[in-house]
């Protein structure tokens, strides 16, 4: 198979620093063993291989395990269709790696999402800001501990302070005795 | 009784002196403009900080996530059936084509491949989602550009097409159509006449909205050279879609690497020249032909037999059995409450949706629930390249270059 191939290449380029190739439902994915050489190993891959297409960047929380974090690369030939997974190993006190957006310039945004939500950092990224959640937010939601229903936080950006006004849920009637109209909570204040 | 009011006249020459003096003052001080995030054009809440140089643009920043609802957290707590209303709010002008893509991520997980008729019951749920979010995106483009008449005939077309999505799932906009190894219903009864009914009579439609937009002086003025977006910088930043072809790219999931046995339908992937506004345009506008044709071959040749992967141990049992038989009823609650059993492994899955590749990053350790899901979404990754197009166009020219690239913030903040 063609991809296999490639990703001999690739290990027979960078050596021991690459393990796999590893197969699952016809997709191939290496890992790389050391984090540092992502950018150089990417470089090549986009240069040498083909791979002129980086389609997504994702990230693995491996919370309890050591090392926590997993970057997950997809790299895609345009023209032979040829795909191939890079992953790679980050650990939770660095929480680092250099930045591949000198490769491929769409990873600007999927890196600054890595950076939002996981918090890991990635070096040589010349606008490392948060992208979904706002400027100044204290945490990195898509952690395995941040809880899926949050966190309060004190910073601004919540805009609903105050009980909204149809809370109680104008849809749910009162189970009583009472008649239709009255079991219906939308004629009362929920002051009351 | 007369109202007399006193007008004055601005006389431009005595003011001359003075109005030069001003426009001194304005040489070489950049203004800095917020766009949004709640303007008409930005479709949806798309805010962008503009830096003006008079009325050329020499920065642009946007600012996404106002409509960040955490799906992808959200998806690592359910079970993967759980998850398929959810993918209804990524593109939610095109529900249909998400639903199917994400039933086929995760059925690629699984190992599994649907019947015949499964499939192309799916063909035709996306390319009805393609040419209802392609009529919205132009009547959109063109209302934001000033032609508001398209924007009325667009939508006439697109009512006719919910009334054809709520016979086919019960709903018009939040579909929920898919599931794991299937769909809800089959094709109801009337749903092809229908269908047939609707594309007779979408074809002449689409022939007028090319007399009023593809040769109209003004349309053309304001959109030919405006955006333009370079072969490099279209794979550099890994466009998709409408907006990669536009740029001369032929690049379509569907032709690449088929699935629902797309290379079973003979269809034409248009892709634009210069790769400007006009571009693609005239892309979407060509899609929405190849769709009809794509369309018109499934009725064809609408194969017979179940719709549903044929996987007993994985796939609930038909209702009647559950309510007459024990061995069913047990298998129904199990399946309900601890989801199908997914193999340990991880897949990437991705679709050519009306916006561009919509993709699935699944990582599973085996169970019902995902242990990360990771959407690939199609507007994000389109909206990452106006930093580098909109500087040097005039400010009144993003609302169109914005048209241009039709994306969606339900699918872009996730």
């Amino acid at each position: 198979m063609l991809t296999l191939d490639l990703a001999n290449q690739l290990k027979a380029k960078f050596g021991d620093l690459i393990s796999g190739p590893a197969e699952f439902r016809g997709e191939v994915t290496i890992k790389l063993a050391d984090a540092e050489q992502i950018a150089e190993v990417c470089g090549f891959a986009k240069n040498n291989l083909g791979f002129n297409y980086l389609v997504d960047i994702s990230s693995l929380d491996n919370y309890g395990e050591d090392p926590r974090w997993t970057m997950v690369y997809e790299l895609r030939n345009l023209t032979t269709n040829a795909e191939l997974r890079i992953k790679t190993d980050v650990s939770e006190e660095k929480s680092e790696l250099p930045s591949v957006l000198g490769v491929w310039a769409t990873s600007n945004w999927h890196e600054r999402e890595v950076y939002d939500m996981m918090g890991i950092r990635f070096r040589g990224h010349p606008d490392l800001r948060r992208i979904l959640m706002w400027e100044g937010y204290p945490y990195f939601p898509l952690r395995k501990d941040f809880p899926l229903a949050g966190k309060p936080s004190e910073l601004p950006g919540v805009a609903f302070t105050k009980v909204s006004p149809m809370e109680g849920g104008p849809f749910v009637t009162v189970a009583s005795g009472e008649d239709a109209i009255h079991r219906e909570p939308r004629v009362r204040n929920p002051e009351e | 009784m007369a109202i007399v009011q006193d007008i004055e006249i601005r006389d431009s020459a005595a003011r001359a002196a003075q109005a030069a003096d001003e426009l001194q003052d304005a040489v070489g001080e950049k203004m800095v403009l917020n766009m949004g995030p709640s303007h008409p054009a930005t479709h949806g809440v798309l805010r962008i900080v503009l830096e003006l140089d008079g009325e050329i643009i020499t920065k642009a920043d946007p600012d996404v996530g106002y409509l960040h609802r955490g799906d992808e957290k959200i998806a690592e707590n359910m079970q993967f059936n759980q998850f398929v209303p959810y993918t209804d709010r990524l593109d939610y002008l095109a529900p249909l084509a998400n639903n199917v893509a994400y039933a086929l991520a995760v059925e690629k997980l699984m190992g599994w491949e649907l019947p015949p008729r499964g499939k192309a019951i799916r063909v035709v749920a996306c390319e009805v989602a393609r040419i209802s979010s392609h009529l919205l995106g132009l009547g959109a483009f063109a209302m934001d550009v000033g032609a508001t008449t398209v924007f009325l005939y667009t939508f006439t077309e697109r009512e006719k097409l919910y009334n054809l999505i709520e016979l086919l799932t019960g709903a018009r906009f939040t579909t929920s159509y898919t599931r794991i190894g299937g769909q809800i219903r089959d094709l109801p009864d009337g749903f092809i006449p229908a269908l047939n009914k609707f594309l007779d009579e979408f074809v002449p439609q689409l022939d007028e909205l090319d007399r009023l937009l593809t040769r109209n002086r003004i349309w053309v003025d304001r959109t030919k050279g405006l955006g333009v977006i370079s072969k490099e910088d279209a794979i550099s930043f890994a466009l998709t879609g409408p907006n990669i072809r536009g740029s001369g790219i032929d690049y379509d999931v569907r032709k690449a690497r088929p699935y629902l046995d797309y290379d079973k339908y003979d269809f034409d992937v248009p892709i634009g020249t210069v790769g400007d506004a006009y571009d693609r345009y005239l892309v979407r506008n060509e899609e929405m032909r190849q769709s009809v044709k794509i369309l018109r071959q499934v009725i064809q040749k609408l194969p017979d037999g179940p719709i549903d992967v044929q996987d007993p141990k994985n796939m609930p049992p038909h209702k009647p059995e559950v309510l007459m038989k024990m061995e069913e009823l047990i298998h129904h609650f199990i399946i309900h409450t601890e989801g199908i059993d997914a193999p340990v492994g991880e897949v990437y899955f991705g679709a050519e949706n009306p916006k561009g590749e919509l993709g699935f990053y699944i990582n599973s350790k085996g169970g019902g629930v995902p242990y990360r899901l990771k959407i690939r979404a199609p507007s994000f990754v389109n909206l990452s390249i106006l930093p580098k197009i909109l500087p040097g166009h005039m400010m009144s020219d993003v609302v169109a270059i914005l048209g241009s690239l039709d994306f969606v913030m339900g699918e872009c903040d996730r």
